[in-house]
């Protein structure tokens, strides 16, 4: 009962890419809600400055590292989806 | 403290050295051997123009401010670039495939290639980038005054006014090479890396030393700052989202941040590095700007300007080598900022300002005739100094004080107002040219009004801040409608965006688009989905030499050539000119296009062409809800190109039936005819014969007699032959099929015809193929033949030549007489029935003779034609072979 090997990866492939598509839209709506966070805490005088920029510095961190991964992922599959190298070539 | 003249000689050999360098890649480049400088990295570091001497050392001091809220700058460009997938790459696509030369071509060509539009962009990128040029100008002079004591303090406005010349000397030779804008400008690309990597490395220096040496370590920094003036945060949401957007804004419209972006990019996918790499080098940019400040607040004498703690807290501690680095890597946000904003800025006065003029001002013929390509040049030259001299002047009249540092923002605010007409470009298909147009210029008016008037201490009258114009409370320039109390800034930006999107976005739902607009903005929205390029040229009977003397004076003879031979080699043709049509046109107008901008290259073709009107298939094609339409449209043609085959194929069988109809009614007159003819000479020779039968002389009786036997037999003839035609043409005739030799039933043909009359009968070829056929009925039809020659060859010595020979699996005989032959205009008609060439009662024939032998070929399966140009009738006689013989033949 098992269905052919060859579809099923195929499809597999284009539906990571669309999902990897996916999540490379919503980075930085992610990035917006991160920055927009402090103002929660930094309105009723809770947060100095130290602290929050502290936190801010590290959103700002790990979103850099979300986007290489994404990014990362996205230009390969990007090259191997059109195979042409930088113009000029 | 360093010693003036080491400063001002490390700022000469560090400005020589960036010559050098860019000289080098220009070499390299030149080579082909600079592909690194064209690799995601370099893409990278070309972004850094986005710091300036304003966030080298203006960060600082903002932060010294206000705190955190400095990080909003860096924060909106992350934002920006960590959404590549959605915006830039689509901008970049769009830049590439249309060949975009700057911002105000971007929005220039979206909206139908308007000159309007262009022009207003260029007006504003011109009246917010240049006291940006002026605020780098200050931080210069201003840095070198800190290394420079009281006393014998240098003239800082002849520092302002080398500096300044210098640069402009630097952005002509390196920046106006080449006219194509698309073209990388290797040398400056490699400068401004190098910069990009000094200001970084300093900056990080600095901050590396204050946190470590000055403060002792990150956790004693951390207590500096919680003990600062500015620990608590003082946060203002509406800034700082406000702040956010904007920098993003900014990030996307601003003219230099477009061209290192969009024009230089090389290729698409130097995005994806650029996406997490741009971010982590602002990152790292803005990673100390908290600890200076904060440890220069502390440890600086009351009143000593934030917005130079990178260079103060170095030279307090004493360390000048750092300093000085500090110093160079201010020198580089400055310099690298200005060359790349001149460089976009004179692009767009040259394509958007001098082209369109000089385009119109000249006689229509000056196109052809004129230097285009040595005008734009110079124009652009021109046009960096120009824009350096105003950037001078300007920094000299608003006296360099605090006024200046705010501008910073402004300008920002100002370069924003492109952004509801790119990104209303980019992604609504609706959106058009007089609803773009109206949007910028409420923007522009609302900004200049409530936020870059008052921005100049003598910009507007007191009595206008306070009251309004003419006392009007309503239009306060920063209390518009009578909302004041908002932070300046934000009061500008959300008046400004407010109105200039709406102004979009009603602009277009009430207005039409032309044709030109409606086909870039479907090549823009849809740039994913469908190939590059707008079709917006017809075929013409434009020369394509015209097109190719007017390229080689816009792009120089050696390109332009390669451009028109390479269309050439694709069209398959040999030479230097292709065929003028519309693929061709589009990607010479894209060419066009990157040396002198969209509009200008749309507008000289469609001189030269004659005006490139847009089809209606070409609109149908993309313009609307395309799927659909096309779909539809392709399903009608298709129908009716079959109703245009059937009404040809109804056509052709009526001609025929009529000219069946006529010739019925031609055969029965005819034959009626025919009939009638002997039987009159019968009925009157009997008649005479019966009415002088005493009188008549037995010769005369005989002689009589003998005609009615003549004519008797001609009737019986005529009678046999209809017989015989109308059996054969019924498909009730009985062959008898058999194997003949050719020259047999030619023999027999020639012996029958023998002694009828005085022709010369010649053979020659292979006669000796066994035919598979009727030999009765085959020597019917050479008797045929040979009698006709007999009966129509009107020379004194007629001559009949047989000639036969193997052709293919049937045997061919022509028959050749050295008559007259047969008119060109009666060739089709001699095998019908009763058609004979030229007089035919002296031949004495009915005229069935070729319509009898046509049917006895179509039977036995060959088949008899009319060979013309053979100097006299001639016939072709094809004759099935036997299966033996086929084989012996193949």
């Amino acid at each position: 009962m098992s269905p052919p090997k060859e579809l099923p990866f195929l499809e597999r492939t284009s539906y990571r890419r669309r999902r990897l598509g996916d999540a490379a839209r919503l980075l930085p709506v992610l990035g917006m809600v991160l920055f927009l966070l402090p103002l929660m805490w930094a309105s009723d005088g809770a947060g100095t400055t130290a602290r929050s920029g502290l936190y801010l510095f590290g959103a700002w961190g790990g979103l850099i590292a979300l986007s290489f991964a994404i990014s990362l992922r996205l230009a390969r599959i990007v090259r191997a989806e059109d195979g042409t190298g930088p113009e000029g070539d | 403290m360093p010693a003036f003249d080491v400063i001002l000689g490390a700022c000469v050999l560090y400005a020589a050295l960036l010559f050098v360098i860019a000289f080098l890649a220009e070499r390299l480049s030149v080579r082909g051997r600079a592909r690194w400088l064209r690799g995601p990295v370099v893409y990278t570091l070309s972004m850094s123009i986005y710091c300036t001497a304003w966030t080298f050392y203006g960060a600082v001091g903002y932060a010294a401010r206000s705190g955190l809220e400095f990080a909003t700058i860096y924060l909106g460009p992350t934002l920006v670039l960590v959404g590549w997938w959605t915006l830039l790459r689509k901008l970049v696509r769009v830049g590439r495939s249309q060949r975009i030369t700057s911002v105000a071509d971007l929005i220039s060509s979206r909206f139908g290639k308007s000159n309007l539009l262009g022009g207003l962009v260029t007006l504003l990128a011109v009246v917010a980038t240049t006291p940006y040029i002026a605020l780098q100008l200050q931080s210069v002079t201003l840095s070198f005054a800190v290394f420079s004591d009281g006393p014998q303090a240098p003239d800082l406005n002849a520092i302002a006014l080398w500096v300044a010349a210098g640069l402009a000397v630097f952005t002509i030779v390196f920046g106006t090479r080449r006219l194509d804008a698309n073209e990388r400008h290797d040398g400056i690309v490699a400068a401004i890396a190098v910069e990009a990597v000094v200001k970084l490395l300093a900056l990080l220096a600095v901050g590396l030393f204050v946190v470590f040496t000055v403060a002792g370590g990150p956790a004693e920094t951390f207590r500096i700052i919680d003990a600062s003036p500015i620990a608590e945060w003082q946060v203002q949401p509406g800034r700082w989202v406000g702040l956010t957007f904007l920098a993003g804004a900014a990030f996307l419209c601003l003219p230099r941040m477009f061209q290192v972006l969009v024009v230089e990019n090389s290729d698409e996918r130097h995005l994806a590095t650029a996406s997490w790499a741009f971010p982590l080098y602002l990152f790292a940019m803005s990673l100390f700007t908290l600890p200076i400040a904060a440890v220069g607040l502390g440890r600086m004498p009351e009143g000593a300007n934030p917005d130079l703690f990178v260079l103060t807290l170095p030279l307090a501690e004493n360390q000048e080598a750092l300093a000085l680095f500090a110093f160079l890597g201010g020198f580089s946000s400055a310099t690298s900022m200005v060359i790349v904003a001149a460089i976009a800025l004179a692009t767009m006065i040259s394509n958007h300002v001098v082209m369109p003029i000089w385009l119109r001002s000249g006689p229509p013929g000056a196109l052809v005739s004129g230097d285009v390509r040595h005008v734009a040049i110079r124009a652009r030259r021109v046009s960096i100094v120009a824009i350096l001299a105003l950037g001078y002047a300007y920094y000299r009249l608003s006296g360099g004080g605090e006024a200046l540092a705010a501008i910073g923002l402004i300008s920002f605010a100002g370069i924003a107002q492109i952004l509801p007409a790119m990104l209303g470009g980019l992604f609504w298909r609706g959106a058009t040219r007089v609803g773009a147009a109206l949007g910028l210029g409420l923007g522009l008016l609302i900004w200049g009004w409530t936020l870059f008037l008052p921005s100049f201490a003598t910009g507007l009258p007191q009595a206008v801040m306070a009251s309004g114009p003419f006392g009007i409370d309503l239009l306060r320039p920063q209390a518009l409608f009578g909302i004041g109390g908002v932070d300046p800034l934000l009061h500008a930006l959300i008046w400004s965006l407010l109105f200039n999107t709406a102004g979009l976005v009603i602009g277009s739902l009430l207005t039409f688009p032309s044709p030109m607009e409606r086909l870039q903005g479907a090549a823009m929205v849809n740039v994913f989905r469908t190939k590059p390029g707008a079709r917006g040229w017809q075929s013409t009977h434009v020369e394509a030499e015209d097109l190719l003397v007017m390229a080689q004076r816009i792009l120089g003879p050696t390109e332009a050539q390669a451009v028109f031979r390479s269309a050439a080699i694709r069209q398959g043709k040999a030479g230097y000119l292709p065929d003028p049509d519309q693929e061709f046109l589009e990607g010479l107008e894209r060419e066009l296009a990157g040396s002198v901008g969209g509009a200008t290259a749309h507008a000289m073709l469609g001189q030269i062409t004659g005006g490139g009107s847009v089809s209606v298939e070409e609109l149908m094609r993309v313009a609307d809800e395309t799927a659909q339409i096309m779909e539809y449209s392709a399903r009608l043609e298709a129908q009716s190109r079959e109703l245009a085959r059937t009404a040809t194929q109804l056509r052709e069988a009526n001609e025929k039936l009529t000219r069946l109809s006529v010739q019925k009614d031609a055969f029965l007159s005819q034959i009626s005819h025919e009939l009638r003819t002997p039987m009159t000479s019968i009925r009157s020779f009997s008649e005479l014969l019966r009415d002088g039968a005493g009188t008549l002389d037995p010769e005369n009786r005989a002689r009589f007699a003998g005609i009615i036997q003549d004519e008797a037999e001609r009737l019986t003839r005529l009678l046999d032959d209809l017989l015989d035609l109308s059996v054969l043409e019924s498909g009730q005739v009985t062959l008898r099929i058999e194997e003949a030799q050719l020259a047999d039933v030619l023999d027999r043909a020639i012996q029958a015809c023998d002694g009828g009359g005085p022709v010369m009968i010649e053979r020659s070829g292979r006669a000796e193929m066994r035919l598979r056929t009727d030999p009765d009925r085959l020597a019917q039809v050479f008797i045929n033949l040979v009698t006709n020659c007999r009966k129509y060859c009107r020379v004194d010595t007629p001559r009949l030549r047989i000639v036969s020979r193997l052709s293919g699996d049937a045997a061919e005989v022509d028959f050749i007489d050295n008559g007259p032959g047969i008119p060109a205009t009666e060739q089709q008609m001699i095998f019908e029935k009763f058609a004979r060439g030229g007089d035919s009662r002296a031949a004495g024939g009915a005229g069935l003779g070729l319509a009898i032998c046509r049917e006895i070929l179509g039977r036995l399966g060959g088949s008899i034609a009319y060979l013309p140009g053979q100097g006299g009738a001639a016939f072709r006689v094809r004759v099935p072979l036997a299966q033996r013989d086929v084989h012996a033949a193949g």
